[in-house]
C-alpha cells in the first residue's frame, strides 16, 4: 500500500511536470504507467478518459483521480491529484514572479502583443473542435456530398439548443453560464439528446 | 483574510464543478466570475495566462487557477485557487469510481451530457468573441489571428509551436521598431 502511494506520487509528479499542452497530453503518460505497474490495468484506461471528459473539471485532473482511486482507493485518488498539480503550482509561481519583474520590459510586452491574437485563434479553433465533435458530423457529408446530406450532418436538436443559448447569452448578459449548463442538462434529458 | 481565501476557494470550486470538457470550456465561467464579477484580472491578463498555461507543464485549468490566485494573494493564493478548482473533480470522480460502475450506461446521464455539450458550444463561442475583441486591437493582430486560425483549422499542429512562433514574431517586430527608432535618431 505504502509503496503504491509512493509510486503514485513519483509517477503523477512526473506526468504533471512533462505533460505539456493540457489534459489529454497526460494520456500517453497514463498508458506508460499502466505498462510498468500492475496497479493500473491498460484495459480500463479508455473508460477513464471517457469519465474524465464527461465529468466536470479539468480532464487531466479527472484522469489522475480515477487512476489513483483504482490503484489505492480514496488516499490514492487524493495523492495522485496532488502529485499531478504540484509541478504546475511551482512552475507557474516562478513564471508569474518573472512576468511581474519584467512587466515593463518592452520585449516581454512585444511578445505578448502578437501572442494574444494567436491565443484567441487557438481558443477559436478549440471551439470549432468542440462544435464539430458534438453538433455536426462532417463524415456523413464528405461521404456523400449532396444537399440532403448537408442537412443530415447536423444534430438538429443540439444545433437549435446551441443557437438558442448563444442568442440568449448575447441579449441577456446577466444570466450566469451555470444556469445555461443546468438548463442544457434538463433539456437534454427531456428531448433525449 | 481567511474570508478572502474562502471566497477564492469557493469561486474556483464553482468554476471547476461546472467545467465540462477541459481547460477551454472553463473560459466562459472564468470570464464571468473572475473578470466581470470580481474584477480580479482583466480580459487581456486572462489571455496571457492561457498563453503561458498552454506551454508550461501541467493541466491548463490548473495553471490558470494558480496564476489568478497568486496574482491576488501570492503563493498561498495560488495554492488555494488550485485546490479549489480540483476539489469537485476529486470528490465526484471518487464517488463515480467507487459507487457507479455503469455511469455511462445510464440514459439520463448520456442525454444530460448531450444537452450540456450543445450549451458548452454556445458558451465557448461567446467566450471566443470576447477574447478576440480583447486580443485583436490593430491590423497586425488581425493578420496574426486570421493566419493562425487558418493554419490551425487545416493542419493539426501543437499549440506550443503556435505560441513559440507568435512570441518570435513579437520579438522581431519589437527589435525592428527599436532599430527604426535608433536609425531615425542618427539622422
Amino acid at each position: 500500500m505504502l509503496t503504491t502511494l509512493l509510486h503514485l506520487i513519483w509517477e503523477f509528479f512526473k506526468t504533471g511536470l512533462f505533460a505539456i499542452g493540457g489534459g489529454l497530453a497526460t494520456v500517453p503518460f497514463i498508458y506508460d504507467i499502466a505498462e510498468r505497474y500492475d496497479w493500473l490495468d491498460v484495459a480500463v484506461i479508455p473508460d477513464m478518459i471517457a469519465v474524465g471528459e464527461s465529468t466536470p473539471g479539468p480532464i487531466g485532473v479527472n484522469i489522475a483521480t480515477y487512476a489513483g482511486y483504482n490503484a489505492a482507493g480514496v488516499p490514492g485518488a487524493m495523492i495522485a491529484t496532488l502529485a499531478l498539480i504540484t509541478p504546475s503550482i511551482i512552475v507557474i509561481m516562478i513564471v508569474a514572479k518573472f512576468l511581474q519583474k519584467f512587466a515593463q520590459n518592452r520585449f516581454v510586452n512585444g511578445a505578448f502583443y502578437t501572442l494574444r491574437p494567436a491565443v484567441a485563434a487557438l481558443i477559436a479553433s478549440a471551439a470549432w473542435q468542440v462544435f464539430t465533435a458534438s453538433i455536426i458530423n462532417l463524415e456523413t457529408f464528405t461521404a456523400a456530398p449532396a444537399f440532403s446530406s448537408f442537412l443530415g450532418m447536423f444534430d438538429l436538436p443540439k444545433l437549435i439548443l446551441a443557437v438558442a443559448v448563444f442568442l440568449a447569452g448575447t441579449f441577456w448578459k446577466k444570466i450566469h453560464p451555470i444556469v445555461y449548463i443546468v438548463l442544457g442538462a434538463v433539456v437534454g434529458i427531456i428531448f433525449k439528446m | 483574510m481567511l474570508k478572502n481565501y474562502l471566497r477564492l476557494f469557493l469561486t474556483f470550486a464553482r468554476i471547476g464543478g461546472f467545467t465540462f470538457g477541459g481547460g477551454y470550456a472553463m473560459l466562459p465561467l472564468l470570464q464571468r466570475e473572475v473578470v466581470e464579477k470580481y474584477g480580479w484580472t482583466t480580459e487581456e491578463e486572462l489571455m496571457d495566462y492561457y498563453a503561458v498555461g498552454q506551454c508550461t507543464p501541467g493541466v491548463i485549468a490548473v495553471n490558470v487557477a494558480t496564476f489568478i490566485g497568486q496574482k491576488l494573494y501570492g503563493v498561498p493564493g495560488g495554492i488555494v485557487a488550485t485546490l479549489g478548482v480540483v476539489a469537485p473533480s476529486v470528490v465526484l470522480i471518487t464517488l463515480i469510481a467507487a459507487l457507479i460502475s455503469n455511469f455511462f450506461e445510464n440514459e439520463y446521464v448520456t442525454h444530460a451530457l448531450g444537452g450540456i455539450r450543445a450549451v458548452v458550444c454556445a458558451l465557448i463561442a461567446q467566450a471566443v468573441i470576447k477574447m478576440t475583441k480583447a486580443g485583436v486591437k490593430d491590423w497586425v493582430g488581425a493578420v496574426v489571428f486570421v493566419v493562425t486560425l487558418a493554419i490551425l483549422l487545416v493542419f493539426s499542429i501543437s499549440p506550443i509551436i503556435v505560441v513559440a512562433c507568435a512570441i518570435a514574431l513579437g520579438l522581431i517586430i519589437e527589435a525592428a521598431k527599436g532599430y527604426a527608432v535608433r536609425k531615425g535618431a542618427r539622422k
